[in-house]
């Protein structure tokens, strides 16, 4: 039996002198983000000192830590954490144990609050509507957060669904705007410059710092998303949140 | 009683020593951009040595103080003036009240670090007072007429005039503009990727620091540089220094502010020890690369951290006399 992504042990590499990285593959794939997730989640039980970030990517993960408090012991910090994340990672589980959370965002979409919607589905031969329904249809998973504070890289887009992004990204892409990007799909959780599909808008904030969680959404979590008509939008976006 | 702004300079913005532990949300560091010139500073004024300070970039803001401080400027040359007399960097000035700090003219160096002595009273955003411009979080850059809080000192600032101190810090070691001295860069994970022209350039031709650079980049105009065959990379982590390169061919290194991701080609990594001698190029000025491995990086950090800390020592050995 072939070995499978899950079984293939990590690569260490430096980058830079207080960064870390832990690498599981290359590609984009749900089984190997799982295992992100569970490594940082046992990464931050193991609570290793002089470490003070710890992020999740597709398919690795990142420690940002302090080279003094991994100074000794005679080989070098980097070397030195990458023995000690090594023997965390020898009891960590394959995927996440731990229960996850499903957070339902409310879309409109279309109109003026998904400006591409219907020249993407003219794009994949489908009718907008089509499109709406296969993109509120999916289960998704939150592969890491990045780009901006609070912007989710979602798995699990339908395939019909991939779409290239704008030859020419727009300045500004209006906050809460629900993306389609290559074969991932986002949320824009502020104003902010971008070249994907805008397909649909969402009243919710996804990030903001008065509130504690800053971030509607985590690394790991399922997301749903639930179509919404205008009245719905306005009256969420009325509600304090 | 606090200090007024009467002009802001080009971007001048509150820095500590940065926002940590917030990267799996996608929240970046911030912090200072020259971070040694940020503890020096503090240190100088009396402070814990990630305290909030000012950071002022190529021109530097015009005060003045309601109450005696003490104060001091490290990082780029500046021309300081109280009451249009000469001040000099590197050691506590004591600043009088009613009195006017220029700091307005930076002949060398792009930022600067003026810590005040009880540090800047400052809303803290997810952990940290540092202004981070491009995501939108933490103050905004300083405006004409804000007031800035300062916190509360023991013994309180009570010297009247601005005397700087009989000692100064030899700013040698800590603060070197000169453009002529290479930067020391590690392979990053797709130097191998580069082609091998690229690869030749990368370390024997000058690039310039391009006038589109900012704290979140610091863009490098010259010779382009080209991979071999095209790379299908998804985004992962990027650090302060990391040397990405885009489409377009020419190399930007990713400075405080940077994002916490990134998909482009990681070709190199700018050593920690030259990232503070980086931020001080101005636009214009060139930048070469000159290879150092991982170990003798690391190393070199540990030494330069076990300094900082001894000399941080010494300074606060002095202000207790």
């Amino acid at each position: 039996m072939p070995a499978q992504a899950t079984d293939v042990a990590p690569s260490f590499d430096p980058v830079g002198e207080s960064t870390l990285l832990v690498r599981f593959g290359s590609g984009i794939d749900v089984s190997l983000n799982a295992r992100v997730h569970a490594t940082v989640a046992a990464l931050r039980a193991a609570a290793l000192p002089g470490v003070d970030d710890i992020a999740p990517a597709y398919a690795s993960l990142s420690l940002h830590y302090q080279p003094v408090v991994w100074a000794d012991g005679g080989a070098l910090p980097w070397r030195h954490l990458a023995d000690a994340v090594g023997a965390v990672l020898a009891h960590a589980p394959g995927s996440r144990d731990t229960k996850r959370r499903t957070i339902v965002i409310p879309v409109r979409y279309g109109g003026r609050h998904g400006p591409d919607l219907e020249p993407l589905a003219a794009l994949l031969g489908v009718s907008p509507r089509q499109l709406v329904e296969r993109h509120a249809a999916g289960k998704y998973l939150v592969a890491m957060l990045g780009f901006a504070p609070g912007f989710p890289y979602l798995l699990g887009l339908d395939p019909a669904l991939h779409a290239p992004r704008q030859a020419n990204p727009r300045l500004r892409v209006p906050r809460g705007s629900v993306a389609i990007g290559g074969a991932q799909t986002g949320i824009y959780p502020t104003e902010l410059p971008g070249g994907w599909q805008l397909i649909g808008r969402t009243p919710l904030a996804l990030f903001d710092v008065a509130r504690e969680p800053a971030c509607l959404l985590e690394p790991g979590d399922t997301v749903r998303f639930q179509t919404i008509d205008d009245d719905a939008f306005a009256a969420l976006a009325r509600a304090p949140q | 009683m606090s200090v007024i702004v009467h002009k802001p300079g080009l971007l001048t913005t509150i820095q500590d020593g940065g926002r940590r532990g917030h990267a799996a949300i996608g929240v970046g560091h911030a912090g200072a951009m020259d971070e040694v010139a940020l503890r020096l500073a503090n240190a100088l004024a009396g402070n814990p040595l990630d305290a909030p300070a000012l950071e002022c970039a190529l021109q530097g803001p015009v005060l003045q103080f309601e109450r005696a401080a003490t104060v001091a400027l490290c990082g780029a040359a500046v021309e300081a003036r109280i009451n249009g007399e000469t001040a000099a960097g590197w050691q506590p000035l004591h600043v009088g009240a009613g009195s006017t700090l220029d700091c307005s003219r930076i002949p060398r160096g792009t930022y600067a670090c003026l810590a005040f002595a009880g540090g800047i009273v400052a809303a803290r955003v997810l952990g940290s007072a540092s202004a981070d411009i491009n995501s939108g979080l933490g103050p905004r850059a300083l405006r004409s007429g804000d007031r800035i809080e300062l916190g509360a000192t023991d013994p309180p600032a009570s010297a009247a005039t601005h005397r700087g101190s009989a000692w100064m810090l030899d700013p040698r070691p800590w603060f070197d503009p000169d453009p002529d001295r290479p930067i020391r860069i590690l392979r990053g994970s797709h130097f191998d990727a580069l082609d091998d022209t690229s690869r030749r350039v990368l370390f024997e031709q000058a690039f310039r620091v391009s006038p589109e650079s900012n704290r979140v980049g610091t863009r490098l105009d010259g010779p382009r540089l080209a991979l071999a065959t095209p790379l299908e990379l998804v985004s992962e982590a990027v650090a302060h220094g990391t040397l990405q390169l885009p489409p377009g061919g020419q190399p930007i290194a990713l400075m405080a502010e940077h994002p916490t991701t990134g998909g482009y080609p990681r070709i190199g990594q700018i050593a920690a020890i030259d990232l503070p001698r980086l931020a001080q190029r101005r636009p214009g000025d060139a930048v070469r690369f000159e290879e150092i491995d991982i170990g003798e990086a690391q190393t070199r950090y540990l030494q330069r951290e076990r300094e900082l800390a001894h000399l941080c020592e010494s300074i606060a050995i002095r202000l207790a006399r």
